[in-house]
């Protein structure tokens, strides 16, 4: 079901590409902005992660989460 | 105290990446010399690198030496806010996938070599292309010389002279980037991150283990440096923020995404790199586990932590790899930047204004021995007055963030007027460079301003764009009231251009 969902999505961002306004992943690509450029959200050590402050653990995340972004993307418009 | 065996691998590996670096010059498709474009095979590698080189070249020409160095320090020093760099480098990409490929298109289509190749067209002005060139000229060069101060402290580490080490080193990059221009850093690229990866991935698995783990380590460092403090938000954001969008304006980013073979080899990157960005942030935790360790820079002070920090923990011989994979680290960027800053003289001084009708070989020969000067530049400078080069390399930074509304910001908004451009930029230049010089440096690049009646502290690069864009959407509203329609173009360039060809 996801899948589906998924490549529906594909066709409809990739016809919107071609045509006029592609903005939804416009959305997806500000999603790290929202979480990274907030430090009020995760300046904080608790909870750890093998013994690593979350301040810290939660920017790799990140870093994960915008892999797999941008690769999405990437895909979903070509 | 010369560390021998740490030496002698570092040399051995040194000496292999000098003829990579040279014989990388009949490295060429189909071994054909197209002599036609002398100065795209020097200057571009021919255009033609596909995922896999663009990737180690973007990698190792962004992820450079002093960042390897500077970041663990930061955060040795000063705790968290040297996080920064996380962030930093992973919004950028985003930006990459959207904004770069645009960008290389139209250069592509153009045969368009620098920065201000583009913005000459694009603004149908010589001068504000001049403007935008001087500034990324004068944002690389310390840029440049803090690569040799990297390799500087790790040689000085080994006990050996630092000023024959660094002739030496200066020697080699000249030669090769002389020879076979962007194709040596691409290829050494290779050796390079191979050898960084490595390096750091040793170091954090066998680093914690000897320290009794991550638990163990951040047991020791002060709580003030595991997390920010409230009146440290702004800057970090900001900081972050304006590093990103400054990051891809260095003229060295824009040589590395413009030798790409197509935009799919851009966007896949944006996807890819960020493998860099994980690796930048194993290598920031250097810094907390320095502190665990107890480590006490020799010299050099924060910049000293990584160097020391292996020196103490780990054998010689391993020392000398780690050595030698950060000074490599240094090799790779300051040969595309020599490169970068030298086809901006040559195509945006030289072509531009002295002498019109230059052959493509003329400009490579040009660029060829501006490469070498801006090298040698930045060999004097580092050996005179290298804490002149960090200040520099600051400023640097906010001043490359003046030119995103010439570089970025037109490839999306057609009706920017060129001389509100202008005077955004001098607005951003002054008043990021009064900024740095009052406070910024004390305080690695922030600042204390009056933001709606409150205090906040940010980066001053940030606060210089936004007077800078305010400039440039309130002039160029004004311009476009008292001018025709026709003035709201894309210069002298074509919707169509920036579009991708269909592929067959």
């Amino acid at each position: 079901m996801d899948s589906e969902q998924g490549s529906q999505n594909g066709e409809a961002a990739n016809q919107e590409a071609q045509g006029s306004g592609s903005r939804w992943w416009l959305l997806l690509l500000l999603l790290p902005y929202v979480g990274l450029l907030y430090p009020p959200l995760y300046s904080r050590i608790a909870p750890e992660l093998w013994g690593i402050p979350f301040f810290i653990w939660y920017q790799f995340l990140w870093v994960l989460i915008t892999v797999a972004i941008t690769g999405f993307v990437y895909k979903v418009r070509n | 105290m010369v560390l021998w065996l740490a030496l002698i691998v570092f040399i051995v590996l040194f000496v292999v990446v000098f003829v990579i670096g040279l014989l990388s010059y009949r490295w060429r498709a189909g071994g054909d010399e197209s002599a036609e474009d002398e100065m795209s095979e020097w200057g571009l590698g021919g255009r033609r690198f596909g995922t896999v080189i663009t990737w180690f070249l973007v990698g190792g020409d962004l992820y450079t030496a002093y960042t390897l160095i500077a970041v663990p320090g930061l955060v040795f020093g000063m705790g968290a806010i040297g996080m920064f760099a996380l962030p930093y480098t992973v919004i950028v990409y985003p930006l990459v996938l959207l904004v770069m490929p645009k960008l290389w298109q139209i250069a592509h289509n153009r045969g368009m070599v620098t920065p201000a190749d583009y913005v000459k067209e694009r603004f149908d002005s010589r001068f504000l292309a001049l403007l935008i060139a001087i500034t990324g000229f004068a944002a690389t060069m310390p840029y440049i010389a803090l690569q040799m101060y990297g390799i500087e402290i790790v040689v000085a580490m080994m006990g050996v002279p630092v000023t024959t080490s660094l002739i030496i080193a200066f020697a080699i990059v000249a030669v090769f980037t002389f020879v076979s221009g962007l194709r040596a850093p691409a290829l050494i690229a290779f050796v390079k991150d191979v050898a960084i990866y490595i390096t750091v991935l040793v170091a954090v698995v066998y680093i914690p283990i000897k320290l009794g783990g991550f638990g163990e380590i951040f047991a020791q460092v002060p709580q003030g440096k595991q997390v920010l403090a409230p009146p440290q938000y702004a800057g970090f954001a900001t900081l972050a923020l304006g590093s990103a969008l400054a990051l891809f304006l260095y003229p060295h980013a824009i040589t590395a995404i413009f030798g790409s073979s197509s935009q799919r080899v851009i966007r896949r990157n944006a996807a890819l790199l960020p493998a860099y960005t994980f690796l930048l942030g194993l290598v920031a935790l250097l810094g907390y586990m320095a502190i665990a360790a107890g480590t006490q820079p020799m010299a050099y002070g924060p910049d000293g932590v990584v160097p020391q920090l292996f020196v103490d923990q780990f054998a010689n011989p391993v020392v000398g790899f780690a050595f030698a994979a950060i000074a490599i680290g240094a090799v790779v960027p300051a040969s595309v930047m020599a490169i970068a800053a030298s086809n901006l003289f040559t195509r945006n001084f030289y072509q531009e204004f002295i002498r019109q009708d230059v052959s493509s070989t003329e400009e490579a020969t040009v660029s060829r021995i501006g490469s070498a000067i801006v090298l040698g530049g930045a060999l004097i400078f580092v050996l005179s007055a290298p804490s002149y080069a960090i200040t520099l390399q600051l400023l640097g930074g906010v001043w490359i963030l003046q030119t995103l509304p010439a570089v970025f910001l037109g490839l999306y908004v057609r009706w920017l007027d060129r001389w509100a451009i202008v005077v955004g930029w001098l607005v951003g230049m002054v008043w990021g460079t009064y900024g740095m010089v009052q406070e910024g440096y004390a305080q690695g690049g922030l600042d204390n301003v009056q933001l709606f009646g409150s205090p906040m502290t940010l980066y001053v690069g940030f606060y210089a764009l936004a007077a800078n864009l305010l400039i440039v959407f309130a002039g160029s509203a004004l311009a476009r009231l008292f001018t025709s329609q026709e003035q709201a173009s894309y210069g002298m360039l074509t919707e169509e251009e920036y579009k991708e060809p269909e592929h067959a």
